[in-house]
């Protein structure tokens, strides 16, 4: 793809906002097939607006895991072992030592956890030059295996009424969950599109050397992304043990995979260089969706997971499809 | 009896717990009414023929699948402390490793190690059934836990919950409630664990069955995946799905807590919950009869310790004291009962 460097950053960004209209036109085709196949839940207003709020809810913890993994795949990598620390920074949060420090104790080690299992990562594949694939993988057993040692494989249940509260308080109507969801996505949206360190990102994951040549500090710069990758799982741990008001070391199963998939939907390029928050999160936001149009018309799980797979699909073909487009494009030019 | 009630720490629970367990299976394993009572854990503890009594060494090969999830540690803690109650038994744990095939390999090693009795919990059953017939064939008799062998010669004796009885214990209580209540056509939501399990597929079965005789059926079903997060996720949705509802069945109580979570978090009450497998947690909730969570139906892990003495037993070659039999039976399974508020207070020491 000799083309797809050429871009200019600026244009990367009108592309994906016809991207992410299309994207906002699958929402409201959900929607609307919503609407239609459960016309009697969705003639009440009422019950419009709480489940909104419910897929916002089932959107944020997720949404908050596909930021930072967002980031990672731009720069060029993978976290598979993003649901892991989810679950050893939950778990962690939870034992009774923490929950002794209190809510600010509890927070405050989710998100020690979270950064310092990223960190890890990071070094293991900058300085250690592992593969992201391999490192994180090894990191996706080993830390589930810490969760499940530290809470001896037993759910534990936070007593902080705070914690527990953060899930079911709202403001103005909307859950605390939402706002946190919002704030991160805002967050990482401006780190990526309004600061060095999001350019640098991008130029990283686009051209590795190129980036080294132009004075980028490649290592430290990758390690970072998956210490932000990980402080936005230590953030994630505390919506989820709020949210389930305990801690398990299952917990966050297969999130790595929720995030892969909502990021590349969302158009971030596997193998680095181009992506953005806004795709990312209506990712999500579909996938959550899809769950809840599934849950309201009593359709199994299978068939839900069938069809989360077969979007996939759809959206890698689409991508592909246009590069091919692009590279005929140049190629003749 | 007062040697359990002196100290209350983790692990005399978990005897307590066991020894009520051992005691409930020996005396009340035909009834499905009975709660039980002191004298249960009494029988299993020092009268019954003096099976208690130290005999002939037996070293007992142990294989659980090293889950998360609080219903499988359990399992290898009740095993675990049962085994150290008895001065002739030498326990041996391997981990059976992340799936099937792991476990297979691990329990080949203790093959080797020649113990007098396996106890294991498969990953599945039906996977490890050529296991089972390996070591029978090889003269070490095997109990299997849980998830039976389809093969009769592949297993000594087979202990198991009753995943079928389950769901029509759920659907039973849910029944005389709405009868008590008066509700003629009541909207019934399910929230089952792992559906890839067959025992997910047994225990809905069951709960479906029973609430077609009377008429009843599910309104909606959600599958979780036995994890509190999964359990909070899909209830969240089964209540967007059902704005009112009568009933709710949870298979699992460990997934139970995150249920609850979404209800208190949707701000719902207007219905009954029943859960399932019954941990201290779920025992707790319904004995403060605080939450919509008004019961739960059993399928407790105490059978690892039942498994254990019964592997014991058939190690020194000894029958069951309270039956006829000269031997231990070929397979016992275990009554799913039902825990309310009132009964709550007998089961609490058998939660997990």
């Amino acid at each position: 793809m000799p083309g797809g460097r050429k871009r200019s950053w600026a244009g990367e960004s009108g592309e994906s906002v016809t991207r992410n209209l299309v994207l906002v036109g699958v929402l409201i085709a959900l929607i609307v097939i919503g609407a239609i196949t459960q016309p009697e839940l969705y003639g009440n207003s009422t019950w419009v607006w709480t489940n909104i709020l419910s897929i916002l809810q089932l959107a944020s913890v997720v949404g908050v895991v596909t930021v930072g993994m967002t980031f990672v795949i731009i720069g060029g990598g993978i976290d598979l072992s993003v649901g892991a620390i989810v679950a050893l920074a939950g778990v962690w949060c939870t034992t009774l030592a923490t929950q002794s420090y209190g809510a600010a104790g509890m927070i405050f080690t989710a998100i020690v956890v979270g950064v310092a299992v990223g960190l890890i990562n990071g070094v293991l594949i900058s300085y250690g030059r592992l593969v992201p694939f391999i490192a994180t993988l090894a990191m996706l057993v080993s830390a589930r295996g810490l969760a499940a040692a530290i809470s001896g494989k037993q759910t534990q249940i936070s007593s902080n009424t705070f914690i527990n509260s953060i899930a079911s308080s709202k403001l103005f109507g909307v859950p605390w969950l939402v706002y946190i969801l919002a704030a991160v996505a805002v967050a990482g949206w401006i780190l990526l599109n309004r600061t060095t360190f999001g350019r640098r990102t991008v130029a990283v994951g686009g051209n590795p050397e190129a980036a080294r040549l132009a004075g980028i500090n490649v290592k430290r710069h990758t390690m970072l992304l998956y210490g932000l990758s990980g402080l936005c799982c230590g953030i994630a741990a505390i919506m989820l043990t709020s949210q389930a008001t305990s801690a398990q070391a299952a917990m966050g199963n297969l999130y790595e995979l929720d995030a892969i998939a909502a990021a590349i939907i969302g158009g971030t390029l596997l193998s680095g260089g181009r992506g953005t928050i806004v795709g990312s999160i209506l990712g999500v936001l579909i996938f959550a969706t899809i769950t809840n149009l599934f849950a309201i018309n009593g359709l199994s799980t299978e068939a839900q997971n069938m069809v989360k797979g077969g979007i996939i699909v759809a959206a890698v073909l689409v991508q592909q499809f246009r590069f091919k487009s692009l590279t005929r494009f140049f190629a003749r030019n | 009896m007062s040697k359990i009630n002196s100290d209350l720490s983790r692990r005399r629970l978990l005897f307590g717990g066991a020894a009520v367990g051992a005691g409930a299976l020996l005396t009340a394993c035909t009834s499905n009414e009975a709660a039980p009572t002191p004298a249960q854990t009494k029988a299993a503890d020092t009268t019954g023929g003096g099976n208690a009594a130290p005999g002939t060494k037996v070293t007992i090969g142990f294989s659980a699948p090293a889950a998360d999830h609080g219903w499988i540690a359990a399992i290898t803690n009740n095993a675990k402390a049962q085994a150290a109650t008895f001065s002739d038994v030498e326990f041996k744990s391997v981990e059976a490793g992340a799936d099937a095939a792991a476990q297979r390999a691990a329990l080949s090693t203790l093959i080797g190690q020649k113990p007098t009795v396996i106890v294991l919990l498969p990953h599945d059953g039906k996977e490890l059934n050529s296991f089972g017939l390996e070591a029978m064939a090889a003269g070490i008799p095997v109990v299997n836990l849980d998830r039976a062998f389809p093969d009769a010669r592949a297993y000594r004796t087979q202990i198991m919950g009753d995943n079928y009885g389950m769901g029509v214990a759920a659907a039973d209580y849910i029944i005389t409630q709405m009868k008590v209540k008066g509700v003629a056509s009541p909207i019934i939501g399910e929230i089952a664990g792992m559906d890839e399990l067959e025992l997910t597929q047994t225990r809905s079965k069951g709960f479906s069955d029973t609430l077609a005789a009377a008429g009843f059926k599910v309104a909606n079903r959600r599958a979780a995946r036995f994890t509190v997060d999964s359990g909070q996720q899909e209830a969240s949705q089964l209540l967007q799905a059902l704005p009112r509802m009568d009933a709710v069945w949870n298979h699992d109580d460990d997934q139970g807590v995150g249920v609850l979570a979404a209800v208190n978090q949707a701000g719902r009450k207007e219905f009954i919950m029943v859960g399932g497998a019954g941990s201290k947690q779920a025992i707790e909730t319904i004995q403060a009869d605080n939450t919509v969570l008004k019961a739960t139906v059993t399928y407790s892990p105490s059978m690892a310790s039942s498994a254990i003495s019964l592997a014991r037993l058939i190690g020194q070659k000894k029958g069951m004291a309270d039956l006829v039999e000269l031997q231990v039976p070929k397979e016992i399974v275990l009554a799913s009962e039902t825990i309310t508020k009132e009964n709550a207070s007998s089961y609490i020491q058998l939660g997990f």
